[in-house]
């Protein structure tokens, strides 16, 4: 009995190591979108005859985007907690929502992207649009990685099924995930709502 | 009981709380955007203060932050973060603005002409 217990909680040890050494790169990606952000705030008034913040951005569109990645990031957490109960048929659904919540967000971005560039309102327009470019751009960068991570678990699930090292691993996507709704806040905050109070 | 092997599980509740909370945080600052009831300057305050309202009920709730046991090492790695953070985001802006206000537009235009571009 004592031996079950030495294993287990080893397996724990090393399952909190590998939970701390990713949390560590959040913390570093979050210093890489904080020069970003700063950037941004400095840049932002700097539009060069060009359009500001508040005649570009539709705001109902961007409370739609926040809403898909939140509630992406509510299904994410759910789909976490039945992997630790080990509901396989739960976490490929909940995954699955949670795939096509972070696509339509991505498509939607993109969609704005193309819209901006299409009205030669791109990157190269002003110093405003390189640093919103940059920033969203970033963002949008880390969520194409993470819906492909997504993929390659949810087919890492459907062969091996949720052994320990998967569970681990889904934890580590969620808590990937989580870090780039609270990304957005941010981006929501800083980018959308302060701009169109300007 | 307390060599029992423990495996964090965290409860559905927590994620739910969490995310009607988002989801208020989020639509209140939109609305209160939207409506303009408020002067520009309470505007701004209010916004940024629920976005960090928002940002520590993820934190809590989604990322479950402070939960771990003695070690704090997650957290202490966190307030480091935020450390480099304000200073990297206040710095810049204290540095950037201070530079707008003491260039006069004389030194701005000499400035441009010897880039070559002029104006």
């Amino acid at each position: 009995m004592s031996e079950v217990i030495t294993v287990a909680s080893e397996t724990t040890q090393r399952n909190d190591r590998t939970v701390f050494g990713f949390w560590v790169y959040l913390m570093t990606d979050c210093v890489l979108f904080a020069s970003l952000f700063a950037t941004f705030a400095v840049l932002r008034g700097n539009t060069f005859g060009g359009p500001s913040g508040a005649q570009l951005f539709s705001m109902p569109y961007a409370l739609t985007e926040t809403l898909l990645l939140l509630a992406s990031s509510f299904t994410c957490g759910l789909a976490v907690l039945a992997a630790q109960r080990r509901r396989k048929d739960w976490v490929l659904i909940l995954f699955g929502l949670t795939f096509l919540l972070g696509l339509s967000f991505l498509a939607m971005e993109l969609t704005e992207f193309t819209h901006l560039v299409h009205e030669g309102d791109s990157w190269r327009r002003s110093g405003f649009l390189s640093a919103f470019f940059t920033l969203v751009g970033t963002h949008g960068l880390h969520i194409t990685i993470g819906l492909l991570w997504m993929v390659v678990m949810m087919a890492l699930v459907l062969r091996r099924g949720l052994n320990s090292d998967n569970v681990r691993k889904l934890a580590l996507l969620s808590i990937f995930w989580h870090f780039l709704d609270l990304i957005w806040i941010f981006i929501f905050t800083v980018v959308y709502l302060l701009g169109a109070i300007q | 009981m307390n060599d029992k092997p423990r495996t964090q599980r965290f409860s559905v509740e927590s994620y739910v709380v969490g995310f009607i909370l988002s989801l208020a945080f989020t639509l209140t600052a939109y609305v209160l955007v939207v409506q303009r009831t408020l002067s520009r300057r309470i505007l701004i305050i209010a916004v940024t203060i629920l976005a960090l309202a928002q940002f520590f009920t993820q934190l809590l709730f989604f990322l479950h932050l402070g939960r771990e046991t003695k070690p704090r090492w997650k957290l202490l790695v966190f307030l480091f973060m935020t450390m480099i953070v304000a200073i990297l985001v206040f710095g810049s802006l204290w540095i950037m603005y201070n530079l707008n206000y003491h260039m006069t537009l004389q030194q701005m235009y000499q400035y441009l002409n010897n880039q070559g571009d002029g104006l």
